[in-house]
This record gives structure tokens, C-alpha cells and sequence, in this order.
């Protein structure tokens, strides 16, 4: 527990109007200044990163020039927790004092556009159709469902509970409550998912204030500790997103890898777990990640999901800020979003969100291509 | 028949459509297409072999809407919904593949599928071959 988080910022996720990205990630990070009650020029370490939205070191421009060393981070969605992850290390080492952590982006309406070339991936590949995302939730969880015997429609309560927690939070893009059976009256999309199963891409900006575990207390009486972070990319056997083929030997999930990794840092049982935020790009994902977190066992979703306990006022809540089927996701800002959600409910300050069992241990985890995740554990 | 969507991919083998897979020299581990190396260990002696044109369904779903266009070829005015799934090849590889049906109460995991020739619209305006798996009714799993 060497490494604090003292500032937490956040602007409203969505589609931007009337704003730019750049507007918004400067706003988060005078936020999470203002919350650390710091100025940007006490800041001796500055790490972020975003696919779409520009160089995160070019902000210096309205920050102030300070001299700052600023490290751009690209990592897919895994691009927050490596963040976070580089300025942890940096603050461990005694190289910075306190460290500022952006993440920030903006996409185009639609699915995203996958490059082939860039992928690794032949031509072919695209023009006949298959280099879509959301083809691999699909067969994921389709698969998923078939193989623990779980029910279609877990896939509906797990969306009806995102926008809930959604309608909810000030910061979040969809804020209408939408009921199982509005989820289910949406358009289907890719086979068992439909229109409301799915995430869209989108605009936000978060950012988060570090510093020594020891020195925290100075700059508020609250702050909520790193106990550990872990990004790990994929090994063999695992399916993965934009595969052209799987092997027969089959391996897990990256998610697997970097959960059990945070876990076993931190000296944290999973079971201790108060709270968690896990990729839900789409609705079958939250179902596969619990289990792939450790979070409950495989075939254990129907029950979990069935009593409520991943509600906010249960035993286990899920996504409490409406995730990214709320938030929708910008790559570079969506796993910071997660870690600002899991500040505010270990403060207890998350509001109308807030969650009903007094949380002391909260997760974090993210899922993306091309087979990476990062998670984190945080405590009070 | 037309060109390959890529001649990478596959081989006419005494007038059957075969799917070329790699075989790791070292840890005999078989991908699709072939690349320079092997997925599982990073090994570079790679053998093309032909995969097996019979398989079973280990994942499906339907494409309905329009993929982003680039890459896709098919515009979204021309688009219509298409399946697509992985196939598993026993004792080889499970590849991914188009399928010519995109019925879900045709489709279910475990059906026998066999491999087809399916013709796809090409970035110049004209036809390609690329490959698909078709239900294989009739045929016991």
C-alpha cells in the first residue's frame, strides 16, 4: 500500500457539443487538481493517454509549461490502467512526488473501424465482413452461455441494471432507466445481443491525482489507496477478439492473468471484494468477467444476477456508474472512468449511486483487443 | 471458379476447396491463414497443411448490420445480414468463417458443418472466391 489517490476528476461522458476533447481532459484535470486541493504546478509526473483524441503531453499547452515530464500511454483499453500503472511506478521508485494520471477520447458515431494491416490481419479479413468488434462479443458469449448452461436473458438484466445505475449518475451519457422488456424489444444486432446489449463508442475525460501512501493525509483525510495494478496480455489458447482462428488446446483470458496478478499482490481474497466495475462493452461481457475476475464461479451468474446482488444495494455491485453501456467508451478515458466510480464509493460520495453496503475493497478491470487487460484493486 | 479473395488462404485439391493451415514444426500447433510464425510458441517452421473440410459448430452469430465500409466492400444500402461463426476442425484448429446460413433456428453449437466456395463482392467492383461452412444436414455429429 505505497501509492494514494488524493484527486479524482471526471466531466460528463457522451457525445460532445459545444465542447472538444481537449476542452474536456484539461477540465478533468483541473478537477482532480481541485479535488486534491493541489495546482498543476506542484505536479512532478504526468502519464496519459487516448487513441482518437490527440497526444496527452500536448495539453501542457493550457495546463502551463512547467517543465513536466509527461509519458504518453496507447494501449488499447488497457490505456488507463497502464497509466496508472507507469505513474505507480514512478511513485515507488521516488522519481515523482505527485504524479497526474489522464485519460481522455472521442469517437465517431458507429462501430469502430478496424484496420487490418494494423491488426496483423490479411486483407480479406475485412472486405468480406469480419473485422467487427462486436462479432467477438457475440460468439463470446453465445458460446459463453452454451458452455455454463446460463439463460439468454441475463443478457437483459444485466442492461436494465446499467442504465438504472445510468439514470442515476450526473455523469453519465444514457440517463434514462430502461426496463428488461425495453431491452429486449430492441433491435438485434449481432446474435443473442441486441441494440441495448451493446456499448457505443464515445467522448469523455477523466483524471487522477497520486501521491505516497505516506504522505496522503496531508492533502485530505480520505484518500483511497492503490494496493495494486496489473496489465497482462494475452497467452496461448485464450479467444480473443479478431481471431481468424482458435486453437483446440484452450488457455484463459488475459482477464484471468491480470485479476489473479492483483489479487495475490495486494494479499486480497476476491471474496473481500465490495464493489467492482468490469468491461461490459457489452452486456455478455459483465457476465463473462465476473467469473473471470474470480469474481464468482463459472455457472454461478444466474444466481448472482437473479438475487440482485450485483444491484447497488447487494451483496456485490456491479458497474455501479452504468459502465460502458451507460458511458459508452472512449478507449483512452473508459478504464480511469472505472478507478474515479471506485473512489467516490470507498469515500462514500458517489451520491444517488452510491452503494448501500459500506464498500472497504473495490475492483477494476478492463478487456480489449488485441487480448489485454489491466485490473486494479483499491482500498479505503 | 473466380480469383481467391486471397490465394493465401486456400488451395483447390483434386478439385476440392481445402483451407491451408500451419503447422508448428516444434510445438504442433495448427493456425489459420498461415503466418510467419506459430501463434502458441513463436516458432518459424511453419508446414502448410489442408485443413479438413468437415467440422462442427463451436460458436455462431449474425451480422445484422452493416459493417464499417472500408474495410467491408458491400455498401450499407446493399448490405443484408450474413452469418458467421467458428468451426471446429477436430484434432486441428477452430477457424472462423462465414456461413451460408443466417437462420438462428437453423444454426445450434455442435451442428455438422461442411466447407463451401462463397462468392464476395472484391474492392474492384468484381467477384472473388472466399470460403464458408454450410449446415451439413443429414450428417450425424
Amino acid at each position: 500500500m505505497s501509492v494514494a489517490i488524493i484527486g479524482a476528476g471526471c466531466t460528463p461522458f457522451g457525445r460532445y457539443h459545444g465542447t472538444t476533447v481537449r476542452a474536456e481532459a484539461v477540465r478533468a484535470v483541473r478537477l482532480a487538481l481541485g479535488d486534491a486541493g493541489i495546482a498543476w504546478s506542484d505536479i512532478d509526473y504526468a502519464v496519459g493517454g487516448s487513441l482518437s483524441g490527440g497526444s496527452a503531453d500536448s495539453l501542457v499547452s493550457e495546463l502551463g509549461l512547467t517543465g513536466v515530464p509527461f509519458i504518453n500511454v496507447l494501449n488499447g483499453c488497457a490505456t488507463g490502467s497502464s497509466s496508472l500503472l507507469s505513474a505507480v511506478h514512478a511513485i515507488e521508485s521516488g522519481a515523482a512526488r505527485r504524479a497526474l494520471v489522464l485519460g481522455f477520447d472521442s469517437h465517431p458515431r458507429g462501430a469502430f473501424t478496424i484496420s487490418t494491416g494494423q491488426m496483423g490481419l490479411g486483407r480479406w479479413y475485412g472486405t468480406t465482413g469480419m473485422a467487427v468488434t462486436a462479432q467477438f462479443f457475440a460468439l463470446k458469449i453465445q458460446r459463453y452461455l452454451h458452455e455454463h448452461d446460463l439463460p439468454p436473458r441475463l443478457l437483459s438484466a444485466v442492461a436494465a441494471k446499467a442504465f438504472h445505475n445510468g439514470s442515476l449518475n450526473p455523469n453519465a451519457w444514457r440517463r434514462k432507466a430502461l426496463t428488461a422488456a425495453d431491452i429486449e424489444n430492441s433491435a438485434m444486432l449481432v446474435d443473442p445481443l441486441r441494440q441495448f446489449m451493446l456499448c457505443s463508442p464515445g467522448d469523455g475525460a477523466t483524471a487522477l491525482v497520486l501521491c505516497a501512501a505516506e504522505t496522503a493525509k496531508r492533502y485530505r483525510p480520505d484518500p483511497v489507496y492503490i494496493r495494486a495494478v496489473a496489465v497482462r496480455t494475452r497467452r496461448p489458447g485464450s479467444f480473443e477478439v479478431l481471431s481468424p482462428s482458435l486453437s483446440i488446446r484452450p488457455g484463459h483470458s488475459p482477464t484471468v492473468d491480470a485479476a489473479a496478478a492483483v489479487f495475490e499482490q495486494a494479499g486480497i481474497a476476491p471474496a473481500e471484494v465490495g464493489l467492482a466495475q468490469v468491461q461490459d462493452t457489452d452486456a455478455g461481457a459483465e457476465i463473462i468477467h465476473l467469473a473471470e475476475t474470480g469474481l464468482c464461479a463459472h455457472g454461478e451468474q444466474t444466481e448472482l444476477i437473479d438475487s440482485g446482488a450485483t444491484a447497488l444495494d447487494g451483496r456485490l455491485p456491479i458497474n455501479t456508474d452504468g459502465g460502458c453501456l451507460a458511458n459508452g467508451e472512449p478507449i483512452g478515458a473508459s478504464g480511469l472512468r472505472q478507478i474515479h466510480e471506485n473512489v467516490l464509493q470507498l469515500r462514500g460520495t458517489a451520491g444517488a449511486h452510491q452503494v448501500a453496503r459500506d464498500p472497504g475493497v473495490a475492483l477494476s478491470h478492463v478487456y480489449g483487443a488485441p487480448g489485454l487487460s489491466g485490473c486494479t484493486l483499491l482500498t479505503r | 471458379m473466380d480469383n481467391p479473395v486471397d490465394p493465401t488462404l486456400m488451395d483447390l485439391a483434386d478439385g476440392r476447396l481445402r483451407l491451408r493451415g500451419g503447422r508448428c514444426a516444434a510445438c504442433d500447433e495448427i493456425h489459420f491463414p498461415v503466418g510467419t510464425a506459430c501463434p502458441r510458441c513463436g516458432g518459424d517452421d511453419i508446414r502448410v497443411e489442408p485443413l479438413a473440410d468437415e467440422g462442427v459448430l463451436w460458436s455462431w452469430t449474425v451480422q445484422r448490420f452493416p459493417p464499417p465500409s472500408p474495410p467491408y466492400v458491400p455498401s450499407a444500402a446493399e448490405f443484408t445480414p450474413f452469418g458467421l461463426g467458428y468451426v471446429e476442425l477436430p484434432g486441428q484448429v477452430i477457424v472462423e468463417s462465414l456461413l451460408t446460413e443466417c437462420d438462428p433456428a437453423r444454426l445450434h453449437i455442435g451442428m455438422p458443418m461442411r466447407l463451401v466456395e462463397f462468392s464476395v463482392p472484391t474492392e474492384s467492383g468484381e467477384t472473388a472466391v472466399t470460403f464458408a461452412f454450410t449446415p451439413w444436414e443429414g450428417h450425424a455429429s
